[in-house]
């Protein structure tokens, strides 16, 4: 009497799927934006708050946009790495300086080093939300033509750098 | 030291739990009775064992012995006693070895008492208790071993997780766990039958007042939890769908069935494959809520730490319990099949339909937990599913279950006439409809049509419920209690279901910014924010606000909602004040302080909540009541006697 | 919970409801579907996370500056994916979600009535012993 299996045959496909799940990560959201164009800001800059940071200012190369704030503690454990990737990456590394206040702000990258070509300071997170953020830290490759080709979620490290960036990064340059 | 003797005590337990699981289920297949008589000690041993592991545990918090890792992340020195103890649960380790404690007891529980049954069913029913015993310990000494030291020893704890510093939250899990691991009772008889392949109506009224008591703790554990949630969380809501209620909730759905057709399965030895399947179902749901609570496969507000590991280990767990009862029933089911006829008109059918409605629910539920999961594991994209999808999907097996519920109570076995069902069913009919439309109206001046519905099904169950004991009391007949218990759970029911529909359509809802002296005027009802104070506790601090409720300037209440933030953890916690009446709660929660006296308030209006947690302690109230029915101690006393007389309770039976 | 993270700057948040009610109760049934992606399990009505009162106030303001709806989804959407919103939209994927209930309940009916059918031809027997 083959029904009387039903609940078995259900049961394996629903522990296929738990033994999938086991190793997927429920919380992490990807970004709508992979595989699309950089969406357009245009911010005040950190450093001097009359000029603008713009969207057109960081396409035409491979670029990085990290999300950071001096109130997130991701954003203090990556810092280090960031400063040393801004000298041997060969692209250049924008910030996205989210909801913060200017003076720690600047104080911070004094203090910590600046990895980055330019900050935008995002005061009231609206662009931040344009860019679908959520959680600092979050980097963004962007490709020459603007292209969003990879977001990470929570603090770069080197493994995480050289298993998820490098090979994208080959990949654009025709390595 | 004494984690030392802990740790021993449940390696000790692991042990016997083994010699119960195995020894038993191999000397019945071999005729050896020497060794299945060593189920009853076995498991009384292990209980002990285990109860001696749990207390060493206790002393650890009781004693600030921070050497304990579990402890150290768990309690601090300045933990008011009470949570220190209730701390021992309060985070995956200790909860693990209270689940242990707690099938322990029910196993010690189901070794005292099954002497009435026959001693090979019984063996064997222990045994597989042993094994899933097993199974539990394996993974708490393996991967979740709360007695593990810390070296260096720090010199105090990480503390209890606020959210859990709360009188109904150290109930909560043990009562869960009441419930979870009572239906293993059932489950274990369930496959101690399909071994032998033989379903006698003997187990079937052994096991359920079993169900019976299982599926009480879990109406408690679930109810207490929505009450916590209620008043904890601060957000007023009292069901959320989050994926860890849905994990008890799928259990209790489950288990609802299994209750009624153990019914059938009782009167008239029908649905027995069915009510098999149940069972291995209802205990198979529990560990699948542990599962999907504690290896992080889902979000949850209420997820513990979720280790991959540990995921793993429960998953194959859950594969072998579940996987092998569920291969044994594909083998033995086809043979349990009886006639016996019904009409279209009869208990049974109606019986039938609750249980295809409670599991088409369940099933819902199931499905719309982990469509999220089949989803990502399929690499197609990630959604949530959440209230507005739950809240539609639940009804349509529920409404109908409701409605037809009121039937169901009043029809008879085999088959009834229409007409005297319809006789009978009348007056209530005519009276829930009138009720149902008046109470909205009248009180709250409108109501749309779903309302009108709910209101009207809820009045129609109570009214429904209440005919037999009015008939009973007005004719001065007895009733058995079982009858008892079925009116006075499908009352609490009915004012659950009110309850539900009117908080849902009739609560108003204020969130907005406040400065002291502002007023919010809800429902009648003036709140007047009157001031701000600091406020000491012993682990944390808070700022406490002080609202006085005033209808037309005459002071009914003055609520003071606090803002906590505890000292180790550092995280703030809301602590809304709420003025309950039976018709009516008053809460008022304060939010994020907006600067220069401002402060985000939140008032609400929640009429008829209490019904809701009244209705589940009603309904657990009802199974109580049914589960002392005199029938199944005598029915079972009489049935071994006559076993015991013609000799047929030989263990190899 | 809130994380055990310093917080970022906060707005003061305008939580005056809006004068029109049909306007209001179309904010609130906005934000009581939306998830908040910061703290996952609860709305961003109900959350206190910085980046839920960020989402509220665009979302604010946007009902006040007379977008519908599907517009206001739409925006979320196309920033956050579909994760942010607690009901499921209708789409292929999501086909079997929505009518998986109904169809349950479908087959349990169909059980019910085949079931119906064969017992009401037996004997109804007497009580067994």
């Amino acid at each position: 009497m083959w029904r009387y299996l039903i609940p078995v045959a259900l049961f394996v496909t629903l522990v296929w799927f738990f033994a999938r799940g086991l190793y997927l990560d429920p919380g992490y959201v990807p970004s709508p934006f992979v595989g699309k164009p950089a969406p357009a800001f245009s911010l005040p800059k950190l450093k001097d708050p009359a000029a603008r940071l713009e969207r057109s200012d960081i396409v035409g190369e491979l670029a990085l946009v990290n999300v950071w704030a001096t109130w997130c503690i991701g954003c203090q454990q990556e810092h280090a790495f960031l400063v040393q990737l801004a000298s041997s990456a060969g692209l250049p590394i924008y910030g996205l300086n989210w909801k913060d206040d200017r003076s720690q702000a600047l104080r911070w990258l004094e203090q910590l080093g600046d990895p980055y070509v330019a900050s935008g300071f995002d005061a009231s997170g609206d662009t931040a939300i344009d860019w679908g953020v959520y959680g600092a830290p979050e980097t963004f490759l962007l490709a020459p033509d603007g292209t969003v080709l990879y977001k990470h979620l929570s603090p770069l490290t080197r493994e995480i750098w050289s298993r998820e960036f490098l090979p994208r990064i080959a990949a654009v340059r025709g390595e | 030291m004494i984690p030392e003797v802990g740790q021993f005590a449940l390696i000790l337990a692991l042990c016997l739990s083994l010699v119960q699981g195995v020894l038993p289920l191999t000397g019945s297949l071999l005729g050896r009775p020497d060794w299945t008589a060593v189920a009853r000690p076995a498991a009384a041993g292990q209980f002990v064992f285990l109860a001696v592991a749990f207390g060493a545990l206790a002393y650890a918090f009781l004693s600030d012995d921070f050497s304990v890792r579990y402890v150290a992340l768990n309690s601090n020195s300045a933990l008011p006693v009470f949570y220190k103890f209730a701390a021992v649960w309060g985070a995956h380790e200790g909860s693990m070895l209270l689940w242990s404690l707690v099938l322990a007891g029910w196993t010690l529980a189901v070794a005292a008492s099954s002497t009435r049954l026959p001693d090979p069913l019984a063996h064997r029913a222990l045994g597989v208790l042993g094994l899933v015993a097993a199974g539990i310990l394996m993974f708490t000494l393996f991967t979740s071993n709360p007695f593990d030291r810390l070296m260096p020893m720090p010199l105090d704890g990480n503390d209890l997780n606020p959210l859990l510093q709360d009188p109904a939250l150290v109930l909560h899990p043990p009562l869960l766990y009441f419930g979870y691991v009572g239906f293993a009772v059932a489950f274990a008889f369930a496959v101690a039958a399909l071994i032998t392949g033989e379903v006698d109506t003997d187990w079937v009224r052994w096991a359920r007042p079993w169900t019976t008591w299982a599926w009480m703790f879990l109406t408690v554990g679930i109810a207490l939890g929505s009450w916590w949630a209620y008043y904890e969380l601060g957000w007023g809501g009292w069901w959320f769908w989050d994926p860890v209620e849905n994990a008890s909730f799928m259990p209790w759905l489950v288990g609802a069935a299994l209750m009624h057709s153990l019914a059938v399965t009782e009167k008239r030895g029908l649905f027995k494959s069915w009510t098999i399947l149940l069972a291995i179902a209802a205990f198979s749901l529990s560990l699948l809520g542990t599962f999907l609570v504690r290896s992080g496969v889902l979000v949850s507000v209420h997820a513990f730490a979720s280790d991959p590991a540990r995921g793993l280990f429960i998953l194959m767990l859950l594969g072998v319990i579940t996987g092998s009862a569920l291969v044994l029933y594909g083998w033995r089911a086809p043979g349990l099949a009886a006639s016996g006829g019904f009409k279209l008109l009869s208990r049974e059918a109606l019986l039938l339909l609750n249980n295809i409605l409670l599991v088409a629910a369940a099933g819902g539920v199931l499905f719309g937990t982990l469509y999220p999961l089949f989803l990502d594991a399929l690499g197609m994209g990630k959604i949530s599913v959440g209230p507005p999808y739950f809240n539609v999907v639940f009804l349509i097996p529920m409404l109908p279950l409701v409605l037809l519920l009121g039937v169901g109570m009043h029809t008879a076995w085999r088959s009834m006439p229409a007409r005297s069902l319809t006789r009978k069913l009348t007056v209530p009919a005519i009276a829930a409809l009138a009720a149902g439309v008046a109470v909205p109206v009248i009180w709250f001046g409108g109501a749309s049509p779903l309302t009108l519905l709910g209101c009207v099904a809820g009045f129609w169950v109570i009214f429904a419920a209440l005919l037999d004991p009015i008939g009973s009391l007005r004719e001065r007949t007895v009733m058995p209690r079982s009858q008892w218990g079925m009116a006075i759970a499908h009352l609490g029911l009915g004012l659950f279901v009110l309850g539900a529909t009117v908080t849902s359509s009739y609560s108003i809802e204020v969130d907005r910014r406040a400065v002291i002296g502002d007023r919010v005027s809800i429902a009648g009802l003036d709140f007047v924010f009157r001031g701000i104070r600091d406020v000491e506790g012993p682990n944390y601090q808070a700022v406490e606000g002080e609202f006085e409720v005033r209808r037309n300037d005459r002071l009914i209440a003055v609520l003071t909602p606090q803002k906590r933030v505890y000292r180790v953890q550092t995280s703030a916690m809301t602590e809304a004040a709420i003025d309950a009446a039976w018709y009516r709660d008053l809460f008022v929660a304060l939010g994020e302080p907006l600067g220069a006296d401002a402060w985000s308030i939140r008032v609400q209006y929640k009429p008829l909540i209490r019904f809701i947690w009244l209705g589940c302690l009603v309904m657990a109230l009802g199974g109580l009541v049914a589960s002392t029915d005199r029938r199944y101690a005598l029915k079972a006393r009489s049935a071994n006697r006559e076993r015991r007389a013609s000799g047929t309770a030989v263990e190899t039976s | 919970m809130l994380p055990l993270l310093g917080l970022p700057v906060m707005a003061v948040e305008d939580r005056t409801p809006f004068a029109d009610a049909v306007l209001e109760q179309r904010y609130q049934a906005l934000i009581r579907e939306t998830r908040c992606l910061v703290c996952q399990n609860q709305t961003i009505a109900d959350s206190n996370a910085p980046l839920a009162a960020d989402l509220r106030r665009q979302i604010r303001q946007q009902v006040a500056d007379g977008a519908s709806d599907a517009d206001i989804v739409n925006y979320l959407v196309t920033r956050y994916g579909d994760f942010v919103l607690y009901r499921p939209p209708m789409k292929p994927t999501t086909w079997l979600l929505w009518s998986g209930p109904a169809l349950l309940v479908l087959i349990g009916l169909l059980v019910f009535a085949r079931v119906i059918y064969v017992r009401s031809r037996q004997p109804l027997d007497e009580e067994p012993a």
